[in-house]
């Protein structure tokens, strides 16, 4: 038997017990080396050969990661570890740092108690840093650092001892800080790095070696010892010294909750069903006796064996053949091939235990956020909201007619797959709308229907997607039904900032049926919302609220589903170009209903609410809002002027600029419309010598001077007439 | 200039309309109708055009509503008649159309007819000054919460003595009439989300149907009864009771086979 072998027979011994498993994630800024520290650790447990880690990075093991050199989906691997005379299960998930992967961050933090933040030491701390730390904290995943590419700081900058000290040092605070700032409250102390304690390494995943300082001492290796090593040559000798794998699966064994411990204070975070109920404790407890309980975080398509659910089995057991319920779908699914995951292999196991992170096929119903139990009806597990959405879009058709009902099927896949993919039919015209987070997004998409799944598509070009708004507090409008006898009096002001904001970042929850009205209303007033106004809110639309303002009205109460239904439909389509609206206060200041109810049921009510929305909006002023997304691009000083160029072109602006040698670093922030094809461009523009990332910066206003433009652009692609209906129209 | 005259059809079939709104609806020069309020369910709209000798357009909802089409016509310089169920103005929203004429100085006229509102009471006995406010029923829509108005208004009604008209929704589109027994159903689940004691088992109903028809339906009698009874095809309604006269009891025995321990209570 080879030592893979081997090493999966222990692996299927330990995944019973919990003790002696950890559940870790890495996480980072895209290209900072993630995949090549996972794949060396497989490697080095023994799961993979040697000689392939870190070269053909096999965690990216599809054919689109392979070629463009990035992680797309999330990977789970499992490996073996001796530490202290024991050995450990060590089930890792190697996440995407493109920002247009970002759900699959998100998502991956679900199922993960630890996360190993890899910071390339050359680089430092980057925006995607900074949200992948925010990511792991608000899930209360314990992060610890990992300082990557030290070699290039040798090679390739030719630092000395001192300034690589200085360099680590300054990166070891900045990421403390965020750790500090973002922690929950009951870790705020226990959470921070700490050199000595040694939940910190650095090293170089690509040259298989990394030091802590625990290491150090236990090992009598100095820094000197290490930077000669490096300067010299002799790294093969540093990897014997100081593997990998050992330094850091150690620190993972060391530093990061075994999930008995990590279930107690996740369980409460992540579920909000009744602790003392039977599952409940089950999952606290993370027990095998009991209900099973997992919480499904990604779909992947396997080419044999169709769709797999993998995820978090936080309760209970999954065996082959189990009949399993999906919360909100009406058939049990029937779990089948539940399995191990070692790279692209998956192992077939008959049972798997609490506290793993596993494999199932079978789930047909289940999607990325599926709750999957043994009892039906158990609460789901909290929502997971990733704070981008969203922001292009393709109208897709296929080439040949005749395929178009494999094209419907396959959309539905890939929509399943990928939840941050959004896919629509656009009534008008039929077309079928794919929304993503970015033109990369959509393009592997694309390329995936195609060769994945063999249907040829013609595509549009990349069309952003916008939002609607309003400008500034307007007056009361009157929308009359169309028999005119009801009545409804609006009036619009944009939400406060720090509620949009806050809604965004999912740090108030308002979606679905609000469970504690007063709860919430306490939060909204502490972002600055108006006390009468807190009291009187409806519901929400994504980040747009509509209140009730009125009082004593007969009738109203059982009108109002009516209402929230018309506030929704305008939530959805904007009075601009029909684009979703955004950070809109939506306040019912009056209503005079009809005394029989058959004259005020939906077709009164619905076009009324309507007609009084869109108008109070126009009469305050109703605006276009765009995405934005911040370039980071690193160029020799000398090209600076051909990038200001380039930025300029975009719309864009220049918001930081630093120097360092001869390198610089331009920070920019530019329409995302502007965006496309800025990949060529700025590749002929400095001979290739830019390295460029980009960061989703929100929604933000569209200059005056090009709004009625866009927007006409907007309605003539949707078929509309190409002025939007003034004021006057809705009056009637 | 035109002129815009609404009509009363009545209550059941086409001999229902007044004398005085055949010769306007023969003389017109285009007819127009709707019967998404209401409708005529013993005849068809051949049976009716036979009887005034002209062309029906009949109108859907936006066409009234939004279109004003009848109004429109009027502006055109003809001569409208605007045929409705029961009487013109009754239980439907057409006022508006009317007030829009009157603002444009197009001369409008009413003619009526037999409403709803009458002939439930004659046909029961009991005395039209006894009623509270009149309640709908609408057709249960998807999931959406069922409305609460109709049972309060009948609780309104009850605790100031009064009975309460019931009417029942149609679907014009598929010709579809709540029945007493949907209506009966519709109101015991509001009873049991409400729990006001409004409809119990010994709540005295009673239930018409083809009212103004030459062989009406009428029965008054405790819900379980109802559900039981076949009130037949057509428009249906029901009525619940407040406090009663004797004169009340009596013809409610009589005209409606209510149970004879009324009287009593
Ligand atoms: N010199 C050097 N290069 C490294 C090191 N680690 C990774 N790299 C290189 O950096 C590039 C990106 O590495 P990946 O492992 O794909 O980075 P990643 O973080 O997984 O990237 P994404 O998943 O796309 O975000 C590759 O070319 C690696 O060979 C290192 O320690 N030293
Ligand atoms: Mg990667």
């Amino acid at each position: 038997m080879g030592r893979k072998e081997k090493n999966v027979q222990k692996a299927r011994k330990l995944m019973e017990k919990p003790k002696q498993i950890r559940n870790i994630g890495t996480a980072a800024h895209i290209d900072h080396g993630k995949t090549t520290l996972s794949d060396n650790l497989i490697a080095g447990a023994g799961m993979m050969s040697e000689e392939l880690a870190g070269t053909q990075l096999m965690l990216d093991f599809d054919e689109q990661e392979q070629e463009r050199g990035i992680t797309i989906d999330s990977a789970n691997v499992s490996m073996v570890h001796d530490y202290e005379g024991d050995e450990y299960l060590i089930n890792l998930i190697d996440t995407p740092g493109h920002v247009d992967f970002g759900g699959d961050v998100t998502r991956a933090m679900r199922a993960v108690d630890g996360v190993i933040i890899v910071v390339c030491a050359v680089e430092g701390i980057m925006p995607q840093t900074e949200t992948v730390i925010r990511q792991a904290l608000k899930e209360k995943v314990k992060p610890i650092l990992f300082i990557n590419k030290v070699d290039r700081l040798i090679k390739e900058l030719n630092l000395g001892p001192e300034e690589m000290q200085q360099r680590f040092h300054k990166i070891i605070r900045n990421v403390d800080e965020l750790i500090r700032k973002n922690s929950p409250e009951e870790f705020k102390g226990e959470w921070r790095l700490d050199v000595e304690g040694g939940n910190i390494a650095f090293g170089s995943a690509l040259k298989n070696w990394a030091i802590s300082f625990p290491y150090m001492k236990k090992e009598g290796i100095s820094f000197k010892d290490i930077y000669a090593h490096i300067e010299e040559g002799k790294g093969r000798e540093l990897v014997k010294k100081a593997p990998l794998h050992e330094v850091l699966l150690n620190q993972v064994i060391r530093h990061m909750p075994d999930p008995i411990t990590a279930q107690e204070y996740r369980i409460p975070h992540i579920w909000r069903g009744d602790p003392e109920s039977e599952i409940g404790r089950t999952m606290i407890n993370c027990s095998e006796d009991g209900p099973t309980a997992m919480m499904v975080t990604k779909i992947l398509i396997d080419e044999h064996a169709g769709e797999i659910a993998v995820g978090r089995l936080f309760g209970g057991k999954v065996k082959d053949g189990m009949e399993l319920h999906i919360d909100d779908q009406p058939k049990k699914n029937r779990a089948q091939q539940v399995s191990l995951s070692v790279g692209a292999d998956r192992i077939p196991v008959d049972e798997i235990k609490a506290g793993n992170v596993v494999a199932i096929g079978g789930l047909r119903d289940a999607i990325a956020g599926s709750t999957v139990s043994s009892i039906d009806e158990v609460v789901p597990f909290e929502e997971m909201k990733h704070f981008s959405e969203p922001v292009v879009t393709k109208a897709v058709e296929a080439k040949n007619t005749a395929d178009l009902p494999k094209l419907i099927e396959v959309l539905r896949s890939v929509a399943k797959a990928d939840p941050s993919i959004d896919i629509k039919i656009d009534q008008e015209t039929g077309e079928h709308l794919i929304s993503g987070m970015g033109e990369l997004h959509l393009e592997i998409t694309e390329h995936r229907i195609q060769e994945e799944h063999g249907v040829p598509i013609t595509s549009s070009e990349p069309i952003v997607v916008y939002r609607e708004s309003v400008e500034h507090e307007g007056g009361t409008f009157v929308g009359i039904s169309p028999n005119r006898h009801n009545r409804f009096f609006f009036d619009i002001e944009p939400l406060e900032d720090e509620i949009v904001k806050a809604i965004d970042q999912g740090d108030i929850s308002v979606h679905g049926k609000i469970k504690n009205k007063n709860e919430l209303a306490k939060d909204l007033r502490e972002l600055g919302f108006d006390k009468d106004e807190s009291k009187n809110f409806i519901s929400f639309t994504e980040d747009n609220v509509l209140l009730n303002m009125t009082k004593g009205i007969q009738y109203l109460n059982e009108t109002m589903e009516l209402i929230e239904q018309g506030f929704e439909e305008v939530c959805e389509e904007g009075p601009l170009a029909r684009e979703p609206c955004k950070g809109v206060k939506v306040k019912l200041v009056n209503a005079k209903l009809h005394e029989d109810t058959i004259h005020r049921g939906p077709a009164q009510v619905i076009p009324a609410v309507k007609n009084a929305i869109y108008g109070a909006m126009c009469q305050a002023e109703r605006i276009l809002l765009e995405p934005k997304q911040k370039v980071f691009i690193d160029i020799p000083s000398d090209l600076m002027g051909n990038v200001n160029v380039e930025i300029q072109q975009r719309r864009g602006d220049v918001i930081d600029m630093q120097q360092e040698g001869s390198d610089s670093q331009i920070v920019a922030k530019c329409p995302v419309a502007e965006m496309f094809g800025f990949s060529g461009d700025i590749r002929s523009a400095t001979g290739g010598k830019a390295l460029w990332s980009t960061e989703h910066a929100g929604f933000e206003k569209v200059p005056n001077s090009l709004i009625s433009e866009v927007v006409r652009e907007i309605r003539e692609r949707k078929g509309l007439k190409p002025e939007p209906f003034g004021e006057s129209h809705y009056a009637d | 200039m035109g002129e815009l005259i609404f009509i009363g059809l009545g209550l059941y079939d086409e001999k229902d309309i007044s004398v005085k709104g055949l010769e306007a609806a023969k003389k017109a020069d285009v007819v127009h109708s709707e019967f998404y309020t209401s409708d005529l369910a013993g005849s068809t709209l051949q049976d009716i055009e036979d009887m005034i000798g002209n062309e029906i357009k009949i109108l859907k909802r936006e066409e009234v509503e939004s279109k004003a089409l009848p109004l429109e016509e009027a502006l055109a310089g003809k001569r409208v008649a605007f045929l409705t169920a029961g009487d013109p103005m009754a239980a439907t929203t057409h006022v508006d159309l009317r007030l829009r004429a009157v603002e444009k100085g197009v001369p409008t006229t009413m003619i009526h007819s037999s409403s709803i509102f009458s002939a439930v009471p004659s046909l029961l006995g009991v005395q039209h000054y006894k009623f509270g406010r009149t309640v709908t029923l609408p057709y249960s829509q998807d999931d959406r919460e069922y409305p609460v108005s109709p049972y309060k208004n009948i609780k309104e009604n009850k605790e100031r003595g009064l009975h309460t008209l019931v009417l029942l929704d149609i679907n014009s589109e598929e010709k579809k009439y709540m029945s007493v027994n949907e209506g009966i159903e519709a109101l015991i689940l509001l009873e049991k989300r409400l729990g006001e004691d409004i409809v119990v088992e010994d709540t005295l109903f009673a239930g018409l149907a083809r009212v103004g028809s030459s062989d009406p339906e009428v029965k008054a009698g405790y819900p379980k009864e109802l559900m039981e009874h076949d009130f037949g095809t057509g428009l249906h309604c029901m009525v619940l009771f407040g406090e009663l006269h004797f004169m009340e009891i009596d013809s409610l025995i009589n005209l409606a086979d209510a149970p004879k321990e009324i009287r009593e209570g």
